[in-house]
């Protein structure tokens, strides 16, 4: 890639832990999040598992400092959290002292709103003030506002691929010059909207999910936030700043084969990664580690494991899916796997794919199943969606 | 760097836009506090099965997609980039209705798998087949200018050769009881355009093909756009004229300046400022004809290339009474309650 893109901060929330070092620790000690629901009222409460964090959105609130009368959503809240961490952690002093931009990606946004007061706003006058937070842009703009941000904001929602494009794009706008820093993630917050939209496509798993595995039931979706801040070369240099870790290639493709299903051989994901290859300057054989997509159900083991092997052919990389620890969090889910995939160059680790016993019987595939410490130069993350959209994002140390 | 051509495009709105002499007939909504868009006859872009399943947005993306790409021919781009500002409204209502009114029980997938915001946008992959970069920008009113800037972006930058990006969004009913309740529509008894409070709310579609070549139908150039999340009426004037000096324009190239007001008297002091600035400009003004709606700046882009292309300016869409021999470069600007403000330059080929 011409110009290159450093990540300097990272901030998350997830069902692991709700800052960056007990994100880390948990993973370190493989420690899912993975429970039974406790905060949304729902009649499924029992039937499946869920990443679910265990804060209220009065505590989460609470931690914002906001006033009891804002009308955040959780995934608002979430996604403040994220990333105010991320802006700390990344040194920065003053928001709007470069061309900065924040680049969100959700899928649910205020839809937890909207479902609590969707037949109690014609009765009830006072929670009117929700009605602007059902639009999914609101929330990125509540961020924006919350972490003082003036400049390019906007929203992505690719389905479950959000974050990845939502990192593609703000890569793509410090590369050509459009800006210098910018705040790139997602952020999803469980609902009742998407527990029982997942429940009707019959792909949520009754017990932990079990990513790659022969006997896997189905998905556990989850909530999180997560955000990377991204920087140019020239603000890197000129602050003399720490590096965590390169966004050195990305790749963006559709399956255009099912609104909802993958393809049978994986095609979107093939040339997703194919793309990210391409533009990254690098060969498969460079990869250390795999952040598979790896959502447990039944189609995107099989069609992601089968676009790896065309890809990889008979040298695949560790790999792993960290979906067992934290849920698929829909729209966020690549941003909490970019977090991930840094940690696991920083710390030259491969994170454990939880759960995982059986081989799938179409194909020879084992994840990683413990943690592993090995050298990591280059990880390899993949987050795909309904409509078709597969996105693939490489992280490099240098 | 390759320039970006406008090289198709094709517009359903409240208007009579498909099919017919650019603005030659127009309704002007004087009752209603929502004008729905005019549906064409489907059956032509659309299987019949597939016609009465599908959600307006979806419909109308469709076919608004395929008509661009006939005009621009072209069969299948290298990319496809959707800006909406609701997302697929109706399915997604209907399935929160399903759930909330069944107590969670005998819920069928279908309007939830359509209930997605990128559902436009991977369905017209699906039906062309096209497997590249595939997009959509939710975030009020830039989702179709976020759109642009990365399909502007893609052909600059040689990633793509061309691009179909488009804005759509769809009304539905729960949305327009809740605008009501919460003021966001005008008054049924105070519809003034611009003397009163609130929106009149619309909805629509528009496509548009871009490429990094000239073609003997080209439209324009899209030669700049911008966005910014919030501003106060007093910085808008650093706002233009930084635009303008960073695509190295004059402000006195400007040959007409194309507003998104919508006739909401709380928020008109922003399209009055940009108004002032251009005071010895013509100026034109188009969502009296579309009605408001997040990515209604689609419909203003369409009525500005096509003022380009016929260099006459409808009387209907006038807001001063300037006139210019020709119009080479258009600047259109566009807010909505303060936020979200977007300013595009289209050139003459």
């Amino acid at each position: 890639m011409s110009k290159k893109v450093a990540i300097t901060g990272m901030g998350i929330i997830s069902s692991i832990g709700t800052t960056i070092e007990e994100n880390f620790q948990s993973l370190l000690n493989n420690k899912s999040g993975i429970s039974t629901i406790e905060n949304l009222n729902t009649i499924h409460k029992n039937a499946i598992k869920v990443g679910e964090i265990k804060l209220t959105n009065k505590q989460l609130a609470q931690q914002l400092n906001l006033l009891p009368e804002n009308t955040f959503s959780r995934t608002s809240l979430l996604g403040a959290i994220a990333a105010k961490e991320a802006i700390n952690k990344a040194g920065i002093k003053n928001i709007n002292e470069y061309k900065t931009g924040f680049i969100s990606a959700t899928s649910v946004g205020g839809m937890d709103l909207k479902e609590t007061y969707f037949y109690d706003y014609y009765v009830n006058e006072s929670n009117r003030k929700y009605i602007n937070s059902h639009d999914i842009g609101h929330s990125t703009h509540q961020i924006a506002d919350y972490i003082g941000l003036k400049g390019m904001v906007t929203t992505v929602s690719t389905a479950c691929s959000s974050a990845a494009n939502a990192i593609i794009l703000g890569a793509r706008l410090i590369q050509s010059g459009q800006l210098d820093r910018v705040i790139v993630g997602g952020t999803d917050s469980l609902t009742k909207f998407t527990i029982n939209g997942f429940k009707t496509l019959m792909i949520l798993s009754d017990t932990n999910c079990m990513p790659f595995d022969q006997n896997r039931k189905g998905l556990n979706l989850g909530e999180a936030a997560a955000y990377l801040v991204l920087e140019s070369d020239d603000i890197v240099q000129n602050e003399q700043k720490k590096v965590l870790a390169y966004v050195s290639g990305f790749g963006n493709a559709n399956d255009a084969f099912h609104q909802t299903a993958s393809s049978e051989n994986g095609e979107g994901a093939f040339l997703a990664m194919q793309k990210a290859f391409v533009k990254a300057n690098l060969k498969p054989e460079d990869i250390d580690y795999i952040n598979v997509h790896g959502t447990a159900t039944l189609n995107n083991d099989l069609s992601e494991g089968r676009a790896i092997i065309r890809l990889f052919e008979n040298n695949i990389p560790d790999f792993s899916s960290t979906k067992a620890f934290t849920g698929h969090t829909l729209a966020a889910a690549a941003a909490i796997e970019a977090v991930y995939s840094v940690f696991a160059i920083q710390h030259n680790l491969v994170f454990a794919n939880l759960n995982f016993k059986t081989p799938m019987e179409e194909f020879n595939l084992i994840p990683q199943t413990s943690l592993k410490e090995k050298s990591i130069n280059h990880v390899l993350s993949n987050s795909f969606g309904f409509g078709g959209n597969c996105s693939t994002i490489l992280f490099s140390k240098k | 760097m390759k320039v970006c051509y406008i090289n198709g495009s094709a517009c359903i709105s409240a208007q009579k836009t498909v099919d017919s002499e650019f603005l030659k007939e127009v309704e002007i909504n004087t009752t209603e506090t929502v004008v729905f868009a005019k549906q064409p006859s489907y059956t032509e872009v659309i299987q019949p099965s597939f016609i009465r399943r599908m959600a307006k947005g979806v419909k109308m993306g469709i076919f608004t997609s395929s008509i661009a790409l006939k005009e621009a021919n072209l069969e299948i781009p290298d990319a496809i980039i959707t800006g909406t500002g609701m997302g697929c409204l109706e399915d997604s209502e209907k399935f929160l209705k399903a759930i909330l009114d069944n107590d969670e029980q005998f819920l069928t997938p279908t309007s939830f798998i359509q209930s997605t915001h990128n559902t436009v946008a991977g369905q017209i992959a699906l039906g062309l087949q096209c497997k590249g970069y595939n997009f959509t920008y939710v975030n009020g009113a830039v989702s179709f200018e976020t759109a642009l800037i990365d399909a502007k972006l893609q052909i600059e930058s040689d990633e793509a050769q061309s691009v179909l990006v488009g804005a759509v969004d769809e009304t539905a009913q729960h949305i327009i009881d809740l605008y009501q309740l919460n003021g966001t529509l005008k008054k049924q008894d105070d519809l003034a355009f611009p003397s009163s409070n609130g929106i009149i709310l619309g909805e629509g579609a528009s496509f548009f093909v871009l490429e990094n070549k000239q073609k003997e139908n080209s439209y324009a150039i899209l030669k700049a756009i911008t966005i910014v999340n919030s501003l106060e009426v007093n910085e808008l004037q650093a706002f233009v004229e930084s635009f303008l000096k960073s695509n190295q324009i004059a402000q006195h190239e400007i040959d007409l300046v194309i507003l998104g007001s919508n006739g909401d008297l709380t928020f008109d002091n922003y399209y009055e400022q940009i108004s002032q600035l251009f005071e010895n400009t013509p100026q034109t003004y188009y969502k009296h004809l579309s009605g408001e709606y997040y990515t209604a700046s689609g419909f203003g882009l369409w009525t500005a290339i096509n003022i380009m292309k016929n260099q006459i300016i409808p009387e209907v869409v006038r807001l001063n009474s300037l006139v210019k021999d020709n119009y080479q470069t258009i600047l259109l600007y566009n807010q909505y309650q303060g936020k979200d403000h977007s300013l595009l330059v289209i050139k003459k080929c």
